[in-house]
């Protein structure tokens, strides 16, 4: 089947097996490997992305649901070399090791810090239950979402 | 894990859904946010030879005052229902809860006539909307029709939906009385090991998560609190009528000292 | 040439943020799976639904005629691409049992996750689909789940070696000590510890990729493994391809917590198939598959007796342990007991001492190191049995753990199990990590909840720990039967423009040794961290290595890399005297450049130095060209680190939910490189420790069948289970090596996991709970509740 998508900024056709799911369209057919795969189950959130602006685990989504959706991955955040504020405050905080949830980790964030305007510890925690990191205990991912939110210079993750 | 390969279609209406499941009989199954589904499909415990994308029928996608009911759209997405201020003030423990169901990807992703229409008794909302006393509303070839919420869970993943049926709206009463709901589990992403919703609403409605194969209300608590009981002694009776399951998590007697300690909490919280 | 000279977050000592950072932060790093590699084909393997059984038949004619298949293959068929099995390097002793272990078995399954068989196509579905189409006839047989079962020899696992019984490795170096102090105990305490089977779970999968080439007979083999090096010696053994043609890299890795320190049937597989196929051949491990084909940790059960005189003090410790190996031994799944053997004392200073291990077979996954590998089981077994005591005594756990120190005086320590302590001092950790936890004030607060009667009871956990870390003095390494070295290479260059390689073998897989080897680098130099580059993981950029586990990075590979850096300013300094004409001794290496003593205007910078000695037109007579030197350091002895952690938690003795509401970690690693990563290393390790007292567990059934594969039953705890923490240290040296570094990586976790339970039992034990099996589920804690109550009431019945 045919699917029409646009993908940090940049529209896409491809023909693809129905069965082909949305986060090995963006890893194989569009070779964005920054989305990862970290478990079978939904369970890990590394294949975490935007979807109309919004985060889902894009290995519990067929690329055909995306026909026509506009999708934001990891990639699309640093901009000419310069780190979104959000990735700087996760390299200033110390909120990543192997680095391999991270993506997902990051993309989650963008989503709990749009639809929490006063974000709290709280929040965070809960609005990361979906994303596990074998390596950081959280600590400092938590405190890399906070100092994300509060220096968010544009509401993230919109039209890009 | 890759999904067996499967026709993919498109259903453009509920009417078209409905045609479709007709052509393709059993074969086929209806796919949402896909939430339940897929992750089925990827383990290959599911193997439709047709999946029927019903996730872009926007007309089902909505939340609407209906003077002493609500009605939603069984395409609204948890997190339409768990945002809805509509809900959050009529009905603020089916938004209450609707922000409980996984975790905010799957909230994304998934809907609510999803998550009743695949019957877990593990899962949140349909307790909730068997507390409340809820309608579901199904589209057949033949029209629609009304099923009580008390009629629809018949086994375990079993409903009251015909093989050419489509779940297309929810109907639950007004409920601005007392309510909890109480979600007892290990991780916040797990499904509840027991569950409890209790809405006052003139009368108190409670039910039941994974204490049997179909999600339950607490008949024996009702009962009880109609006749007058305490909450305490109306909770000691929750377990009465359940057949819950033993898992990893829980087994038999655990499973239901919890639904006696959590249906008290709940009463008391709901200040029944 | 301007001097920028070090940046003062560069130094050591200074949180620099990572230089690892960015690459993985835009999604650009890659992984194995993310290499593209042309023409690949893709491997898919066969796994068995049975723990234990024959294989009747095997037929893969139908997924020969798959759409997209290019070759399936059985073991048999394979059979003869071995030249030795899948090596175990650790045979702890002279008697030790050791099963054949082929990549894909041949009519005898082991275990349920055991390989049949392969099938490579030419896409990832291709070859998953036609896993369907084989057909297997097994012959179940009876598993053999339980340890003390799996001792009878009612079933055995592996018929030729006629026994379950893989070996007893004992450490008792005064028995008759030990036996008198027991005689003259005033307190015994006698405990049994279960150590519950945990699944590492990085969270990147394992994953292979080999390259071939094959007219030249060269193989590159692309894999997510935390050993390379190892990796290359034992690929070429098992296949018999020369080693000098095979390259290993591991790219960036994620994660690996002990379970990437392998050899893997998928790798040797994979190697194979690209010999027989000419193509290059990749597998990506499921995470399902991960549970069942990569090792899992712990497995144990623990007797531990204490020995104590009337004042609480311990006199002799006697442990016996039953440690499950699993189906067969991975490279060194014998060992990860001793690696804990000597430690049963924890950090007390305990005169006699007992140790016996029996490795005992049974038809699951083999077991093998997972973060902490063998000392988390030590410290969960002394920590525990040290409260035990202290509630004997009726005396307060920082009291009983205080009367037990080791003196501060006494170090360096000659243990009663014979290693040497380098340096500590225990007493002020644990006033640091007490104070943090306002332990007085919650003292109170959970006497006052008790008095209340309040259905939501705290309890507060103390843990005092040591470990061993510094793998390993390689002389020891060969009195403990193990088949390598304990030494790391490290070679420090500088290049022509000034700016700096360090090629090491230690492999990182998100410890931050890019970052910490510039500091060390920079510090040293006086350059900029920014102008140094760290290679590692390649074998054909670093060929020589010991690779990366068990706390080892710093206090051997960082050692290292110290050293070589020191070698290169002696050289440069003998350099810059002769330009300089100044005696080498009028020299000093100050901000990047070399002053003449006294006089700072007459200097020259390294870099100009670096530049003399490329060009080699003006060095002292007889002198090599370059600026360059490699070192290989075999760590003099083990390194000790050791703190103490509390966990304060709140237990709602009705339904028994733990809730874990603080948690304080004071720990001593010596000398810190940067304390941001150290933080880091702790936070992580930590929460693996709590995972394993209240949420993980590798659950079996009585046939052998693993009930906890996915994510959504085996429970790793997310950001919404665990707390933020409340971190300290205290700084203590060590003396082994001149950075006075000890290492970090596995404290949290060996230091967790104790505090947590001990806090867990803490809180229940008013209702008369003495005992509690990991994970503290919420059925287990209301069981335990339920059982302490019903036994109260047959007391007064």
């Amino acid at each position: 089947m045919r699917v029409s998508t646009t993908v940090n900024g940049r529209s896409y056709e491809h023909e693809i097996e129905p069965r082909l799911l949305l986060v090995y369209y963006l890893r194989d057919v569009l070779g964005l490997t920054g989305t990862k795969v970290g478990c079978d189950t939904s369970s890990c959130g590394a294949c975490t992305v935007l979807v109309d602006g919004e985060s889902v685990k894009s290995c519990t989504m067929l690329a055909a649901q995306a026909d026509g959706c506009a999708m934001t991955t990891i990639e699309a955040l640093a901009v000419d070399g310069a780190l979104d504020p959000l990735q700087e405050a996760f390299h200033d905080n110390h909120a990543l090791q192997c680095g391999f949830c991270t993506s997902g980790m990051v993309m989650a964030a963008m989503s709990i810090i749009r639809e929490h305007p006063g974000l709290t510890e709280a929040d965070v925690r809960e609005g990361l239950e979906g994303n596990l990191c074998r390596c950081t205990g959280y600590h400092n991912i938590v405190k890399a979402v906070l100092a994300g939110a509060g220096r968010q210079a544009h509401p993230v993750g919109a039209a890009r | 894990m890759i999904p067996a390969s499967f026709d993919y279609q498109r259903a453009a209406s509920a009417e078209e859904a409905v045609s479709m499941l007709r052509e393709h009989g059993e074969e086929a199954k209806l796919l949402a946010g896909g939430h339940s589904l897929l992750p089925l499909m990827k383990l290959r415990l599911a193997t439709p030879s047709v999946v029927i994308d019903v996730g872009r029928i926007r007309e089902l996608s909505y939340l609407r005052d209906g003077g002493d009911q609500v009605s939603i759209g069984a395409l609204t997405r948890h997190r339409d229902v768990e945002t809805s201020e509509l809900l959050q003030r009529e009905v603020p423990i089916l938004a209450h809860v609707a922000g409980l169901v996984g975790d905010p990807q799957v909230r994304h992703r998934g809907t609510i006539g999803g998550s009743l229409a695949h019957g877990d008794p593990a899962s949140d909302l349909p307790a909730v909307v068997l507390a409340l006393g809820g309608t579901l509303v199904v589209q057949g070839p033949g029209g629609r029709r009304d099923i009580p919420a008390t009629e629809f869970f018949q086994g375990f993943l079993e409903t009251a939906l015909a093989p050419e049926e489509m779940l297309v709206e929810i109907r639950v009463p007004k409920a601005r009385g007392g309510w909890s709901y109480q979600k007892f589990n290990r991780r916040a992403i797990d499904w509840a090991i027991v569950g409890v919703a209790a809405v006052r609403n003139g009368t108190t409605g409670v039910a039941l998560v994974n204490m049997g194969p179909v999600p339950l209300r607490a008949s024996a608590v009702e009962q009880a609190l109609a006749g007058g009981a305490s909450a305490a002694d109306a909770a000691a009776l929750a377990a009465e009528g359940t057949d819950p399951s033993a898992d990893l998590n829980a087994s038999v007697e655990y499973r239901q000292h919890l639904a006696r300690v959590l249906v008290r909490r709940a009463l008391e919280e709901a200040g029944a | 040439m301007t001097v920028t000279g070090v940046p003062a977050d560069g130094r050591i000592g200074t949180p620099l943020l990572r230089k690892e950072d960015p690459p993985l932060l835009t999604g650009e790093a890659r992984f194995v799976e993310d290499l593209v590699v042309p023409g690949a084909l893709h491997a898919a393997v066969l796994r068995s639904p049975h723990a234990n059984a024959r294989i009747r038949s095997l037929d893969i004619s139908g997924a020969l005629a798959s759409p997209g298949v290019v070759a399936a293959f059985t073991g048999a068929d394979l059979r003869e691409e071995w030249a030795q099995p899948l090596p175990c390097a650790w045979p702890v002793t002279a008697d030790i049992k050791i099963p054949e272990h082929l990549p894909l078995a041949v009519e005898h399954v082991s275990y349920g996750g055991d390989a049949v068989a392969v099938v490579v196509g030419e896409s990832r579905e291709a070859a998953v689909d036609a896993l369907d189409a084989v057909v297997v006839d097994y012959e179940p047989l009876p598993a053999v789940v339980d340890l003390q079962e799996a001792l009878t020899d009612r079933v055995v696992v592996h018929e030729s070696l006629g026994s379950n019984r893989c070996y007893t490795w004992s450490l008792i170096p005064d028995p008759a000590a030990v036996d008198s102090a027991f005689a003259e105990a005033a307190h015994v305490v006698k405990e049994r510890y279960v150590q519950q089977r945990l699944i590492p779970n990085a969270m990147e999968t394992r994953g292979v990729c080999v390259v071939p080439q094959p007219f030249g007979g060269d193989y590159t083999i692309y894999s997510a493994t935390q050993i390379p090096h190892i990796l290359k010696v034992m690929l070429g053994i098992v296949t018999g391809i020369p080693e000098q043609k095979l390259r290993v890299v591991a790219p960036w890795v994620g994660g690996g917590f002990g379970s990437k320190l392998n050899v893997y049937a998928e790798e040797a597989l994979c190697l194979a198939l690209a010999r027989r196929l000419k193509r290059p051949v990749r597998w990506t491990e499921e995470r399902i598959e991960n549970a069942q084909a990569t090792i899992q940790g712990r497995g144990m059960i623990q007797e531990i007796e204490l020995a104590a005189d009337r004042d609480g003090r311990v006199r002799a410790v006697r442990v016996n342990l039953l440690a499950d190996m699993g189906a067969y031994l991975q490279l060194v799944t014998p060992g990860i007991p001793l690696l804990g053997a000597f430690l049963y004392h924890g950090v007390y200073d305990i005169p006699a001492y007992a140790f016996t291990c029996t490795g005992v077979f049974t038809t699951k996954t083999a077991t093998d190191a997972d973060r902490g590998a063998g000392r988390p089981e030590a410290t969960y077994a002394i920590e525990p049995a040290m409260d035990a005591l202290a509630h004997q005594l009726g005396l307060d756990p920082a009291e009983v753990r205080r009367r037990n120190f080791i003196a501060t005086e006494k170090f360096p320590y000659s243990s009663a199990a014979g290693l040497v302590f380098d340096s500590g001092d225990y007493g002020p950790a644990l006033d640091q990590a007490l104070e943090l936890a306002a332990y007085e004030a919650t003292r109170k607060e959970q006497q006052d909840r008790r008095n209340a009667g309040a259905n939501k009871r705290i309890g507060i956990g103390l843990s005092c720990y040591v470990e061993m870390c510094g793998l390993a003095p390689s002389r020891v390494l060969a009195s403990l039967n193990y088949s390598a070295g304990g030494w790391e290479a490290a070679t420090v260059r500088l290049m022509a423009t000034g700016k700096v390689q360090v090629v090491t073998g230690s492999t990182p897989h998100g410890q931050g040794h890019e970052t910490c080897w510039s500091q060390i680098v920079a510090d040293r130099l006086g350059v900029d961290p920014d102008d140094v580059d760290v290679v590692s993981g390649d074998t054909a950029l670093s060929p020589a290595g010991m690779d990366t586990y068990g706390s080892r990075s710093l206090s051997v590979g960082g050692v290292a890399v110290w050293q070589a850096t020191e070698k290169v300013i002696a050289k440069a300094r003998a350099i810059a005297a002769h330009q300089m004409e100044a005696s080498e001794e009028d020299l000093e290496l100050v901000g990047g450049s070399f002053q003449v003593k006294g006089t700072p205007s007459r200097s020259m910078a390294i870099q100009a130095v670096a530049f003399e000695a490329f060009t080699a037109h003006n060095l002292p007579d007889g002198m090599e060209p370059g600026l360059e030197a490699q070192v290989t350091y075999d760590p003099p002895n083990f390194t000790f680190p050791f703190g103490t952690h509390v966990a304060v938690v709140e237990v709602d003795s009705e339904t028994g939910d733990v809730d874990l509401v603080r948690y304080v970690a004071v720990d001593d690693c010596g000398n810190q490189v940067n304390p941001m990563i150290v933080e880091g290393q702790v936070h992580g390790g930590v929460v693996q420790g709590i995972a394993q007292a209240l949420y993980e567990e590798a659950v079996y059934d009585q046939d052998g069948n693993l009930r906890t594969s996915t994510l959504t039953d085996y429970l790793v705890p997310s950001a919404a289970e665990v707390p933020s923490f409340t971190l300290g240290h205290t700084v203590t040296p060590s003396p082994t090596n001149p950075m006075g570094v000890k290492g970090v990586g596995e404290a949290g976790t060996i230091a967790s996991t104790p505090a947590v339970m001990n806090a867990v039992l803490d809180a229940l034990a008013p209702l008369g709970v003495t005992a509690l099996d990991m994970p503290a589920s919420p059925q287990r804690v209301w069981e335990a509740v339920e059982r302490a109550k019903k036994a109260a009431e047959g007391e007064e019945r």
